[in-house]
């Protein structure tokens, strides 16, 4: 049994396996890149399961679309990783026995090394040495008897261990991270609207790390002011900011707002969290005035449903205002829907956009009045009507034109819907990581590891003077280097010259 | 940010001058590979040095003649082609990589300017056409179905992480080529040595490519964690298994087998050539694959 445990350790620890084991990571890792991912889009891995029938559920059933998060994947790095710490643990001891030890003893025949060279020099043999220690300076030495043996190198073992141990600490981080973190996204109104990182319900989308229930989040809130785009001629964007007000930390107690200009690749960092600012869109306001005079006035973001014009689609949804039965509100709710051109490309009566910035914006409304649906229970797209509602007929189509700022439609009972404005939204992201700083910490080690341990080279140097029978000295250079591939030959040949004093003789 | 035209002219003039002249140059190392002599003695071995002791002037033969003009239309190539990057920058007033035909620019050009550093080194400059095909095919590629007009790039690449990453990325790239090409000689030479005489031994072949991984894999790796540095900014995530991240995850792990490969017995050799191809295939399948098919956060870098 015992025996048994350690050919499995051993077997596991061997180069060999490791080496599979590098191959098989790479061969798993790939089908991420491939095939669509559900953290990245769920909805295209929707669209791929249903178009391959039966070959898609069983990539499904078997985590293809989730490889990061599957078993078998998560199998290899644990795997590779024990294999590495079985790997490592002997080789650290041997690391500490190393730098005690002494560089070794001469061999006796020194022209049997790959790197070899002698003269005779009309010096002592002790003259000899002490040339040869002072060409050596810096070196690890041992002098015997009439030799001189010298290492130098013990950095590129340093080196190659920290790689591995950052390595392993940077999965341990991230792992940690993935259990810690949060991510959430959420579309706030420019010029004033507010978010608060209060809870999960104040986010469009939440993604929590594993051990994150989103009861204590960092709370901080920030405020909206002027968001700015530029473009260029052919609507390519330049530049995005926000001007945005916040507050985190102390300044929540006492209400203090601190300014800061929120770009893309500039996150506000604050507590620990950051705000990043994502995208932007634009919000109409529609304003319906209602048969008995009372008005309401609503705006709701549209998507942008091109990137390039910004053109928007979106639906904005109104109650009926002072009913109280549910019957008969449910039979007059009225839903602005349609698209907005930021700066609007007529084509006779159709609208399209041909430039993402605001320039006398025109919306292309659709009105529908009846039952929006928003009553059942299900949640619905903020984006647009329920389009079951349409097919039942509960949900009709009343009217449809295109309106300028400040334009109106009337519908067939004295309903009046305006276009009034339009102003810009944003969305956010909040991401919580509390491991990030470690695991750049360790990236940091892994290169500097790396770089040592693939440059410095290990490598021995020896050398012997021998009294010859006419009184002159007969001085020996041997060197090897212990990694294989070194170009170790170019410094010996210049230390070989140094010591055996070739220039002068 | 208005963009140079004349400048972006000049720079289109000095890529297919380089181009031009990157081919002239691989006609005469083919002219010198096709009639040049196999060496009678074996290459300096294991342990001797690496520099090439060239022969007396008089004693060049023709042929040499010709490897050496070949070597210096290299050099010449290479210059020009510097030159067309930087016109590039200055005329749209930013880092001259900022898309996949000015990316693709600056990884030929690193493969270049390796190549010329290793001619220096060891004794090889006939494999001179073998290593500049491949560059110049992706030259090609990227002056024609790639190009792209000099343009400012779009708010997520405005930052100085582009110009770090991304050339950090790119050169490392280009550098990892060459070791490519040697690996596949390699093969051949070791497969069967006296079919192919005029190439340099296995010996020296697979130096090489060792030499070039190891100086390119550190700086590889860099690259990855730059990018994951400026993804923490851009993105909001420091690494989030995006197409282009996975597949350069995916080839640093194979690299790190080849390093492994050369230390494990059974391994060295040609299955260590074979890891270095591997790895090379994969950064050319990120490179177009990953770029021009998957969509990704990465895409928008393509054209």
């Amino acid at each position: 049994m015992i025996a048994f445990l350690r050919n499995t350790w051993r077997g596991l620890t061997s180069m060999r396996t490791a080496l599979t084991l590098l191959f098989l990571l790479a061969l798993a890792a790939m089908p991420g890149a491939l095939l669509p991912q559900l953290s990245l889009n769920a909805a295209k891995v929707d669209e791929y399961v249903a178009q391959r029938g039966w070959w898609g559920q069983l990539l499904l059933k078997l985590g293809f679309f989730e490889v990061y998060a599957t078993p078998w994947f998560a199998a290899i790095y644990l795997l590779l990783f024990t294999s590495l710490v079985g790997c490592l643990l002997p080789r650290t001891w041997e690391y500490f026995k190393q730098m005690r030890a002494k560089p070794v003893l001469t061999p006796r025949n020194l022209s049997r090394m790959p790197h070899h060279s002698q003269a005779e020099l009309d010096v002592t043999p002790d003259e000899a040495l002490a040339r040869a220690k002072k060409a050596m300076r810096g070196w690890r030495m041992e002098t015997g008897e009439g030799t001189v043996s010298a290492e130098r190198g013990f950095l590129r073992e340093t080196g190659n261990l920290v790689f591995h141990f950052a390595l392993l600490g940077l999965l341990v981080s991230f792992a940690l991270g993935k259990m810690f973190n949060y991510e959430g996204q959420v579309i706030v109104q420019a010029d004033g609207g507010q978010f608060c990182n209060g809870g999960i319900f104040n986010y469009d989308q939440f993604r929590p790390g594993l051990r994150v229930d989103g009861t204590d989040l960092t709370p901080f809130c920030v405020e909206i002011g002027k968001f700015t785009a530029d473009y260029l001629d052919n609507g390519q964007p330049v530049g995005y900011q926000a001007d945005i007000r916040y507050q985190s930390g102390d300044d929540l107690t006492s209400n203090t707002w601190k300014p800061y200009t929120l770009q893309v690749n500039h996150p506000l960092r604050t507590e620990g969290d950051r705000l990043y600012l994502l995208g932007h869109g634009y919000t109409p306001t529609f304003t319906v005035t209602f048969p008995n005079g009372e008005k309401r006035t609503q705006g709701i973001q549209w998507l942008p449903t091109n990137q390039l014009t910004l053109a928007s689609e979106g639906a904005t949804k109104f109650d009926p205002p002072g009913v109280t039965d549910s019957e008969t509100r449910r039979k007059n709710q009225i839903a602005v829907t349609g698209l907005l051109a930021p700066t609007p490309l007529l084509h006779g009566s159709i609208l399209n956009s041909k430039f993402p910035a605001l320039n006398n914006p025109m919306v292309a409304v659709d009105v529908y009045r009846g039952d929006l649906g928003v009553d059942d229970g299900r949640g619905q797209s903020i984006f647009s009507i329920d389009q079951k509602m349409v097919e039942q007929g509960r949900l009709a189509k009343v009217a449809r034109k295109n309106l300028a700022l400040g334009e109106e439609i009337v519908l067939d009972d004295g309903t009046k819907v305006r276009f009034d404005a339009v102003n810009d939204w944003v969305s956010l992201q909040v991401s919580h990581d509390p491991t990030q700083g470690y695991v750049l910490a360790f990236a940091i080690l892994i290169i500097l590891g790396l770089g040592v341990s693939l440059t410095v080279k290990r490598r021995r140097v020896w050398v012997r003077a021998t009294r010859l029978e006419d009184g002159r000295t007969l001085v020996e250079v041997g060197g090897l280097a212990r990694t294989d591939q070194a170009g170790y030959g170019e410094e010996f040949t210049r230390l070989a010259r140094a010591v055996l004093n070739e220039e002068k003789s | 940010m208005p963009v140079d035209e004349t400048l972006a002219t000049y720079s289109d003039w000095l890529y297919r001058s380089a181009l031009g002249v990157y081919l002239f140059a691989v006609l005469l190392y083919a002219v010198e590979q096709a009639f040049a002599r196999a060496p009678r003695k074996a290459m300096a071995g294991a342990g001797g040095p690496d520099i090439l002791t060239d022969a007396p002037k008089s004693e060049l033969t023709r042929t040499e003649r010709i490897g050496r003009m070949g070597a210096a239309m290299t050099v010449l190539g290479a210059v020009l082609h510097l030159g067309s990057l930087v016109m590039r920058g200055l005329s749209a007033g930013r880092a001259p990589w900022g898309n996949m035909y000015e990316y693709m620019s600056l990884l030929c050009l690193a493969a270049v300017v390796t190549w010329i550093v290793l001619m220096a080194k060891f004794p090889i400059r006939r494999l001179g056409a073998f290593v500049l095909t491949p560059i110049l095919v992706l030259l090609f590629l990227g002056g024609t179905v790639l190009y792209a007009e000099s343009a400012p790039v779009q708010p997520a690449l405005r930052s100085y992480w582009l110009v770090i990453h991304v050339s950090v990325i790119s050169i490392s790239s280009g550098m990892l080529l060459i070791p490519g090409v040697t690996s596949i000689l390699y093969l051949l030479k070791d497969t069967n040595s006296d079919r192919f005489p005029k190439l340099p031994s296995a010996d020296v072949l697979d130096r090489m490519s060792y030499r070039t991984t190891v100086l390119a894999f550190p700086l590889f790796t860099a690259g990855i964690i730059l990018g994951a540095i400026w993804a923490e900014a851009a993105w909001g995530r420091f690494w989030g298994w995006d197409p282009k991240e996975t597949v350069a995850f995916v080839s640093w792990v194979v690299y790190a087998a080849y390093l492994h490969a050369r230390a494990t017995a059974g391994w060295r050799g040609r299955g260590a050539a074979w890891i270095n191809i591997a790895g090379f295939a994969l950064n050319v399948f990120n490179l177009f694959f990953i770029n021009l098919v998957t969509s990704g956060l990465h895409s928008y870098a393509g054209l």
